[in-house]
């Protein structure tokens, strides 16, 4: 399992010096650390906090929203109408819940297409794991520079220690 | 036609006051006529034009506010706008930046979709701003009080709300001739520094 301030770092690393989104339980670690850091900017909509990407981005950030993946639906239209066709990248650090069923009802349809709609609306997505977690930032930084989009690094439950492991 | 509706001015003589005022401080325009007629009346690169993501306009200001803290941040937002993104007047009164105006016209009307009513007539944006924690807020009904109170607004210590009301005049305006990422690029070098 990876500890909260070793991911905070990792991101950092690769450059990210901007934190935005809304909470997810399974992201409750991370949360706590960047708060610790002082890193943190709370947005109260995940399109907002898209928004406030974007705009870091212009001001010369290198920015990450944090979201659960209800989250993604919510901010489906500022992803796509601001932030991909503007040309804005960010990191997007979605926890997927409702993955492989098990989870609470309305997480399971979401949980079940989430990969298949980032496909979808051409983002390109990468699912974090303790072994690959050096190659995956790796991948995240480099495709975001790249294609100057927003890029998902998913986050299954457990990978990142949360709050209450 | 509202009783008041005569006497306004329209948005875009609004737009053409309150450019006068300003220099090159970054403006993130909303959607729909307002960026179509700041784009007529001044292109400047320091403009942020947005296309698309309603709602979202004061979020984008609030982020180059953020990052820029020594650059006052200008939005110009509409009641339509406003009212989709209503959550974000709360972080904006949470975090308090003070470098951040937001101008929004309202003429109570999606204008870029048919005049359809919004419900701007019966809920005064300004006080919700101001509710959740704008340190300065003000409603204008025509010109002279525009340019007094922005002026006032540009001096203080944000965040600020400027409500104009507006009546529903669209000024002939075609679409933003840059094309998105062109937007993006010209504004990030504008705001450098």
């Amino acid at each position: 399992m990876i500890e909260g301030d070793v991911f905070v770092q990792a991101m950092q690393d690769i450059g990210v010096n901007f934190f935005t989104g809304v909470p997810d339980s399974i992201l409750g670690g991370i949360i706590a650390e960047l708060m610790n850091r002082r890193l943190y900017t709370p947005a109260v909509r995940e399109d907002e906090a898209v928004g406030m990407a974007a705009g870091a981005y212009m001001a010369g950030k290198f920015p990450a929203v944090l979201m659960q993946n209800s989250g993604l639906g919510t901010s489906l239209n500022a992803l796509i109408s601001l932030n991909m066709i503007y040309r804005q990248p960010c990191v997007l650090v979605v926890s997927w819940r409702g993955q492989g069923g098990k989870d609470a009802p309305e997480h399971l349809v979401m949980g079940e297409v989430m990969l298949r709609l980032l496909d979808t609306v051409k983002i390109p997505h990468r699912t974090l794991t303790e072994k690959s977690a050096h190659e995956d930032f790796t991948w995240i930084k480099e495709v975001c520079m790249k294609q100057q989009i927003p890029v998902a690094l998913v986050i299954t439950k457990g990978v990142v220690k949360g709050l209450h492991p | 036609m509202r009783p008041e509706q005569g006497t306004l001015i329209s948005r875009a003589q609004a737009i053409a006051a309150l450019l006068e005022l300003l220099t090159d401080q970054p403006v993130i325009i909303c959607n729909g006529f307002p960026s179509r007629e700041a784009h007529k009346i001044a292109d400047r690169p320091t403009h942020f034009y947005m296309i698309g993501s309603m709602g979202n306009a004061p979020a984008i200001a609030l982020g180059v506010a953020l990052a820029k803290p020594n650059k006052q941040v200008i939005t110009f937002d509409g009641d339509g706008n406003v009212l989709m993104g209503m959550g974000t007047l709360a972080t904006v009164g949470a975090l308090r930046p003070k470098n951040f105006v937001h101008v929004v016209f309202d003429n109570e009307v999606y204008g870029t979709t048919g005049n359809q009513p919004t419900i701007s007539n019966v809920v005064p944006l300004e006080k919700v701003a101001k509710a959740a924690g704008y340190a300065n807020v003000a409603r204008v009904l025509d010109r002279d009080d525009l340019v007094y109170e922005f002026k006032d607004m540009l001096k203080k210590d944000g965040p600020s709300m400027l409500l104009i009301k507006v009546n529903e005049f669209v000024e002939d305006a075609g679409r933003v001739l840059h094309d998105p990422p062109e937007i993006t690029r010209r504004f990030m070098k504008a705001i450098e520094g």
